[in-house]
């Protein structure tokens, strides 16, 4: 196996403003590392639907990113009150998100379907009252 | 076409130049930044009536080289800023996203 590269980001729960910095350096990174562009569109798809999650609805938390020879794998780890549903949660339009974040322009439901359908695999891990684990692989 | 061409279109005013040099293939139109973050193509202008911060996130995440504000919508410093840092050009009008996207599309795109 050859090298593995590991970036990790606290993602700030508190400034919705700010959503989106990790995805935009992993994105900016893999580009220096001169990656296929279109897996840089979905890694950067996949991460910021994953990132904008974190700080709707769990108060932040913690992605860790991988990059190996084989594949880019990232892990989106939160504190919050976890899914209860998640077949309503993957469901494309339903969710949960606040009337302040939906009027952002956020919230129609498509985060999860996104994250899914940008990455070769996906698992989410999440006890409700607990918090979420999710883990995305994109293959080169 | 040229970004160029864009940013000398009338009824616009341009708040950050982005690369004026790049080629642009497509014009797209949503406000919804869940949906234009996975449909937006890449090199493509977007016009929108989001002018917040995340506006400015999404496109730089979709390769959307520029972003015009419909409807007289504007951006506050702080986004203008972070679009320039990222190299994205953003326009402002006061036409409906409608006609903006029609103006566009017929300044070489059809």
């Amino acid at each position: 196996m050859g090298d593995q590269l590991i970036f990790t980001y606290d993602i700030d729960g508190s400034d919705f403003t700010r959503a989106g910095e990790a995805s935009s350096s992993v994105k900016n990174k893999l580009k220096m590392l001169g990656v296929n562009s279109e897996i840089i569109r979905r890694v950067a798809i996949a991460m910021y639907e994953g990132e904008i999650n974190m700080v709707i609805h769990a108060d932040g938390g913690q992605i860790t990113v991988t990059v190996s020879d084989d594949d880019i794998v990232m892990v989106l780890a939160d504190r919050g009150p976890g899914i209860p549903d998640i077949g309503k949660a993957m469901q494309e339009g339903y969710s949960t998100a606040r009337p302040e974040v939906r009027s952002l322009g956020f919230g129609a439901g498509m985060g999860l379907p996104n994250m899914k359908r940008y990455t070769d695999q996906m698992e989410i891990d999440t006890v409700v009252g607990k918090g979420t684990t999710i883990t995305m692989k994109v293959a080169f | 076409m040229k970004l160029q061409t864009i940013l000398k279109l009338p009824d616009c005013r341009v708040l950050s130049e982005g690369r004026p040099e790049r080629e642009v293939t497509r014009v797209f139109c949503c406000d919804l930044l869940s949906i234009a973050m996975s449909r937006a193509p890449s090199d493509s202008v977007w016009v929108t009536v989001m002018g917040n911060k995340n506006t400015v996130a999404v496109a730089s995440l979709a390769d959307v080289a520029c972003i015009v504000l419909a409807e007289g919508v504007s951006m506050d410093r702080d986004s203008l800023e972070k679009a320039s840092e990222e190299g994205i050009a953003v326009l402002s009008t006061e036409l409906p996203v409608f006609d903006m996207a029609l103006n566009i599309y017929r300044a070489g795109m059809e």
